[in-house]
């Protein structure tokens, strides 16, 4: 009897979780005269009209490609920054290291709200207002705590052996981060980058302050015109969220692979 | 000499390696960060920094309207966020983790299930559950109304009386994957002859749960209480999804963030820089202050039960 109602609660808490999410998709494939005379009905005979309007007449094609590009940039760009940092605070035994690792360390917990006029005026001061390259700039600067505080912590449980051996056969120090560590660090560079990869790409609150240009908006804050222009539109809406979070669905069917493969790769050695 | 010291960068050498991160860091985070502070301090003309005022831009934002009343309003929904996402958020996540802890079954599964919403945008949450709890076509009224509970069934989001309740319930769906992890580490990390000695000694599971296992997990419901809090003070996307910039209907879901957007991009004041920094910075020290308080509250809490 108890068991029955422990499974009753999980299952019933999974269709909670998952209906609203599977709504949204097949909604999106329902014309808006279905949605009104059958708010609960299924696609009888499903329709990708819906998604051709979001994509051509409301311009996703413009967001997404826009979002698509400050996002691998800005993470391609912090992950890149983070790692040379990393190496150097991992691998020096200087006390300033230590003070300006505690400094990247304490950007973990910036004050968002606090920093963005600053970085608005700052972004129009040197004629990079409302542009896509002042947007993945500062989400690279808002990354380098994470990044850095995980490839550092990584890189230091790596033996220096290889290291010393490398330096022993004549390699400098950049020949050796890159045909030495860098092969080594993969799984928490992996890591790193689904980690920034969400936050950046679902981020609302950069670009609905920082760009004004509609042709620069990324995906969020496309929605965001979207519902105020497309309001009767309702599939057209289903289909715009659908778009808005199919990349990520994508990602974690990729990356979890890729994950997995350099943690046994890591462990095979 | 130790291994360690051959591995040892020359400081030069580590230094050039760090230049990139810390340029970027210190231009678009520290530098950003240092000027704020002083922002507030300062009376502005649009964007022209003007004189030099003290707090007034404080005793501003306690005493002139609009933001003498929308302050407190705001602010006020901000605490109800946290209690709501305490009893709701909180407290689904720790029974669900509960239940998947003594049902080895399936608990990935379910763990990878209940965490979805988590993964999807806060923004896109948002619309999606304007869109669900829609008047005119909402699958939500329309359930509710196939089961005969015509009653219930209301435009919840433009009733000044539920409308804050539905942001409540909306964060709770999307966040109740992160206590439900955390709280489910934890269970899995305490040591199982505990609870056998309790059962041993003929506590009912009701018991165990109360007097043995909660005990045991006061550390983690701190630490999940102390991130709730800060999630809650900061929350943005949803509220702006759910009820706009101005926090409609009648100003139910106007949230700190939300009132700082407006002061600073929509007021049209002049001195809408030194009032929003204002602001930026009451959230700020509500937030580190509080957050401080708590974690050592807790800590002593956790010390009496130990």
């Amino acid at each position: 009897m108890r068991r029955a109602a422990v499974s009753t609660l999980l299952w019933g808490y999974a269709a909670v979780a998952l209906l609203p999410l599977l709504i949204m998709v097949w909604n999106s494939f329902r014309t808006d005269q279905e949605l009104v005379v059958e708010p609960l009905g299924l696609p009888h005979s499903p329709s990708l009209d819906a998604y051709r309007e979001a994509w051509v007449e409301a311009s996703f094609s413009t967001y997404f490609l826009n979002s698509v590009l400050v996002t691998t940039l800005s993470v391609l760009l912090s992950t890149a920054v983070s790692l040379l940092a990393a190496y150097a605070l991992a691998r020096s035994r200087s006390r300033l290291m230590t003070v300006i690792e505690q400094v990247f360390v304490s950007g973990l917990m910036m004050p968002v709200f606090l920093m963005i006029v600053p970085i608005f005026y700052l972004l129009d001061m040197i004629g990079l207002a409302s542009t896509r390259t002042g947007l993945i700039l500062v989400y690279s600067a808002v990354s380098i705590p994470f990044s850095v505080f995980v490839l550092a912590t990584f890189l230091r449980q790596l033996p220096v052996d290889l290291e010393d051996a490398a330096r022993i056969d004549g390699a400098g120090p950049l020949r050796t981060f890159w045909s030495v560590l860098l092969p080594l660090v993969r799984p928490a560079v992996a890591t790193v980058v689904v980690f920034r990869f969400v936050p950046i790409w679902n981020d609302f609150f950069y670009p609905l302050i920082l760009v004004r240009d509609r042709a620069q908006y990324t995906l969020p804050v496309g929605l965001t015109t979207f519902f105020g222009e497309y309001q009767t539109s309702w599939s057209t809406l289903f289909a715009g969220l659908v778009i808005a979070t199919l990349p990520l669905v994508v990602l974690f069917l990729v990356a979890t692979r890729q994950i997995v493969a350099g943690l046994t790769a890591g462990m095979g050695r | 000499m130790s291994r360690r010291r051959t591995a040892a960068l020359p400081t030069p050498v580590a230094l050039l390696f760090l230049l990139p991160a810390a340029a970027l860091f210190a231009v678009f985070v520290l530098y950003p960060m240092a000027t704020a502070l002083t922002y507030s301090l300062f009376s502005w003309r649009g964007t022209a920094q003007d004189a030099f005022v003290g707090l007034d831009n404080f005793v501003a934002l306690f005493t002139t309207e609009p933001y003498a009343t929308q302050l407190p309003r705001a602010f006020g929904h901000n605490a109800l966020l946290f209690a709501g996402a305490m009893v709701v958020q909180n407290s689904v996540g720790l029974l669900l983790a509960y239940a998947l802890h003594h049902r080895g079954r399936l608990r990935r599964l379910f763990q990878v299930l209940y965490t979805m919403p988590y993964l999807v945008s806060p923004l896109v949450v948002g619309y999606l559950w304007s869109l669900l709890l829609s008047p005119l076509f909402g699958p939500v009224n329309a359930a509710l109304r196939a089961v005969g509970l015509d009653a219930v069934a209301q435009p919840w989001l433009g009733d000044p009386d539920s409308a804050l309740w539905v942001v409540v319930l909306v964060t709770a769906w999307q966040w109740v994957g992160f206590p439900l992890l955390v709280y489910g580490a934890a269970l899995g990390a305490l040591d199982p002859a505990i609870e056998e000695a309790a059962m041993l000694d003929g506590a009912t599971s009701r018991q165990r749960f109360w007097h043995v296992t909660l005990p045991l997990l006061m550390p983690v419901i701190g630490t999940v209480s102390v991130l709730t809090f800060i999630f809650s003070m900061e929350a943005f996307p949803i509220p702006y999804a759910l009820g706009g910039s101005s926090g409609s209907p009648a100003g139910a879901t106007d949230v700190m963030s939300l009132l700082f957007y407006r002061t600073a991009f929509h007021s049209g004041a002049s001195n809408a820089i030194g009032i929003s920094s204002a602001v930026a910075i009451v959230l700020f020290l509500v937030i580190v202050g509080i957050s401080v308080l708590f974690t050592q509250w807790f800590r002593r809490v956790e010390r009496r039960l130990t």
